[in-house]
């Protein structure tokens, strides 16, 4: 290992409460595939309040390494302190690839810990992979880069990014976007311990009040989902969508119009505003399937378009077509799976 | 109390229409049209809540060519006091790095600032990076996706907000000066004011006011002093701003200033199907649910 000379793959752990958030541990898997391209080790920092405990649960998605920081102050999460212990950290040890969740909090932190170290950091990347990068305005060569591939223009580009500045190369990533692998409780890893100190200033943001409310739904975990989009036409033909669900054992996903449309919760929005998805089945029902919905369910193994259009761009990624009116091709779905199983 | 808004003229990439998509899929930006970054206008819609409440001065500035002076002109139609156009090719091809760099050099210039706001992101990029690091350019705390103001505390120097976060909300107390970033469910903008767009649709930049009086205004220097003196009385001047008006570090702005670069464009490719198509008879619809039980993707 580490026989190249360049720093480690690092990823930002987010807890709260103790509990680590999906797209960290997603991380942690799609770090892992990087770090062994590189030949350099992985490793994972965590901040918080009691976060020793969670160290043994990282290191079996794959971390080699886990830097972890504890105190009071540390939690929630508020801006200042979090940056000044990356930032003291990534400047000791000089990792050559950060990551972050593309959470609330990672699309709050990451912007200020890059200012502070002058790095160039891409939002919300769909890929990552490893390549050379020649720039031709400069003239210069750039060995095994981190290529950040993201959508631009609302979706409508994607555009690969690399950072050609020292390191880190720092990204963010939205849950559900990278693959989550098994883990392995045999794996052993390096724990180390990380002291702070913070000044009043650091400390001056204080949060008062608290309240959050668990998602309504998952979707990034779901088998089977079937989604309504705006051709559903209205909050009561929305329950038709639900029936469908009921029947087939699924969770309800959604299109930004009938998120927008107020017909359901936004935790249930597909695409690069909301999550991607990548179930076994995905039913799309009256969804047009505009480039930004398209991304977050393409992945799915069977997808079902059920469209009056046929015309319509879901049918490009689609495995089934039925053209007709989704308020009697749904019932028929219904019945027809009801009188198989 | 002074706000200074940082506000961005971008493409309209959510409404994109049939010749918006060159045949390559790459973006043809001539065909879309500029438009006021929605995110911005609820940030303007936040400072102007605390210009009524609190008797704050707005100072709305915007980085872009000479035709941004078009959204300072809105600013100050839902009514903003003052306006500044960052304009120089120095600025050109900047990442978000080198663009909060220079907007943290404008804000200096400006000085004194209580509260500095901007949208959470920016459309045609979504990234919303550059609040956060502006907010570290100057050395200043940060609260990203506030959706209410609750208090100022004018003597203490401290605000009190509600701030959207994952699956809820929290309530923080925090010190000024402080940068606020402002997202869509904020708030409603309030449309601009017909009083305003009489009063202010003069407005203009230098450039703007040479090119109202043609050529002839270029060899009379004397005459451009004049024009510039009777709008600065009626309050319709847009100050346009270079890099070295900010003092702004040539190395440290634009393409050169930025350490991300965009390696390739392509257009979007999705993944997905060999599309099969059902009839939408219970036949057809039948034998498909038969065949997706058959491969054990229905249980």
């Amino acid at each position: 290992m580490s026989k190249k000379n360049i720093g480690n793959v690092w990823v930002f752990i987010e807890q709260d409460t103790s509990k680590i958030a999906q797209v960290s541990l997603e991380l942690v898997c799609k770090g892992r595939e990087l770090a062994d391209e590189l030949g350099v080790k992985l490793e994972a920092l965590v901040l918080g309040k009691s976060v020793k405990k969670l160290t043994s649960e990282i290191i079996s998605y794959g971390a080699d390494k886990v830097f972890f920081a504890e105190g009071e102050e540390l939690e929630p999460y508020t801006t200042l302190p979090y940056t000044k212990i990356i930032v003291q950290l990534v400047k000791k040890h000089r990792p050559n690839i950060l990551l972050f969740g593309a959470s609330g909090v990672g699309r709050d932190l990451a912007p200020r810990v890059a200012s502070t170290l002058l790095a160039g950091l891409t939002a919300d990347c769909t890929e990552l992979r490893i390549d050379d990068f020649e720039d031709k305005i400069s003239k210069t060569q750039h060995k095994d880069k981190l290529m950040q591939i993201r959508p631009a223009f609302g979706g409508n580009i994607i555009a690969t990014i690399v950072n050609t500045w020292e390191d880190p190369q720092m990204v963010t990533v939205r849950e559900g976007v990278m693959k989550m692998e098994e883990p392995d409780n045999s794996r052993k890893g390096a724990v180390e311990e990380i002291e702070y100190k913070l000044s009043e200033i650091e400390k001056a943001v204080k949060v008062i009040n608290r309240e959050t409310t668990e998602k309504s739904v998952n979707l990034t975990a779901s088998q089977i989902v079937v989604a309504g989009g705006y051709g559903v036409g209205s909050a009561d033909n929305f329950k038709l969508i639900q029936k469908l669900a009921d029947a087939l054992g699924a969770d309800v996903g959604a299109s930004r119009a009938a998120v927008d449309a107020g017909w359901i919760g936004h935790d249930h929005q597909v695409g690069q505003t909301g999550v991607t998805v990548r179930p076994k089945l995905y039913i799309a029902c009256g969804i047009s399937g505009a480039v930004q919905h398209r991304a977050g369910m393409d992945a799915s193994s069977k997808i079902i378009a059920i469209n009056n259009d046929p015309d319509a761009p879901i049918l490009s990624v689609a495995h089934y077509g039925i053209v007709g009116n989704l308020n009697e091709v749904i019932p028929k779905m219904i019945e027809a799976y009801k009188s198989k199983v | 109390m002074k706000i200074i808004l940082f506000a961005k003229q971008v493409p309209d990439t959510q409404n994109i229409t049939g010749d918006a998509m060159k045949k390559d899929g790459t973006v043809n930006r001539g065909a879309l049209p500029a438009i006021f970054n929605p995110e911005d206008k609820n940030a303007l819609e936040m400072a102007l809540s605390l210009k009524e409440k609190y008797n704050a001065t707005i100072i709305a500035a915007t980085m872009g060519p000479p035709k941004a002076a078009e959204l300072l002109r809105e600013t100050l139609y839902m009514g903003a006091d003052e306006t500044f156009l960052i304009t120089d090719r120095a600025f050109a091809g900047a990442d978000t790095l080198a663009t909060s760099y220079a907007l943290a050099c404008c804000a200096k210039k400006i000085a004194d600032y209580d509260i500095i706001m901007c949208g959470r992101q920016a459309i045609d990029g979504d990234t919303a990076q550059v609040g956060p690091q502006l907010a570290e350019k100057l050395n200043i705390p940060q609260l990203s996706y506030v959706l209410e103001i609750l208090k100022i505390n004018k003597k203490k120097k401290t605000i009190k907000v509600k701030r959207a976060i994952d699956g809820g909300f929290e309530v923080v107390e925090a010190p000024l000066p402080i940068l606020l970033t402002v997202p869509e469910a904020a708030n409603e903008p309030r449309p601009a004011s017909a009083k305003k767009i009489m009063s202010f649709k003069k407005a203009m930049t230098g450039f703007e006011l040479q090119k109202k009086h043609g050529d002839a205004i270029y060899e009379d220097s004397e005459l451009l002093a004049t024009e510039e003196a009777k709008l600065r009385k009626k309050n319709l001047w847009i100050q346009e701003l270079t890099a070295a008006d900010i003092n702004a570090d040539v190395e440290r702005v634009g393409l050169k200033g930025s350490p991300t670069k965009v390696k390739q464009i392509e257009n979007v490719v999705l993944g997905g199907g060999s599309l099969k198509n059902i009839e939408p008879s219970i036949e057809g619809i039948s034998g498909l649910v038969h065949e997706l039980i058959e491969d054990h993707i229905l249980g």
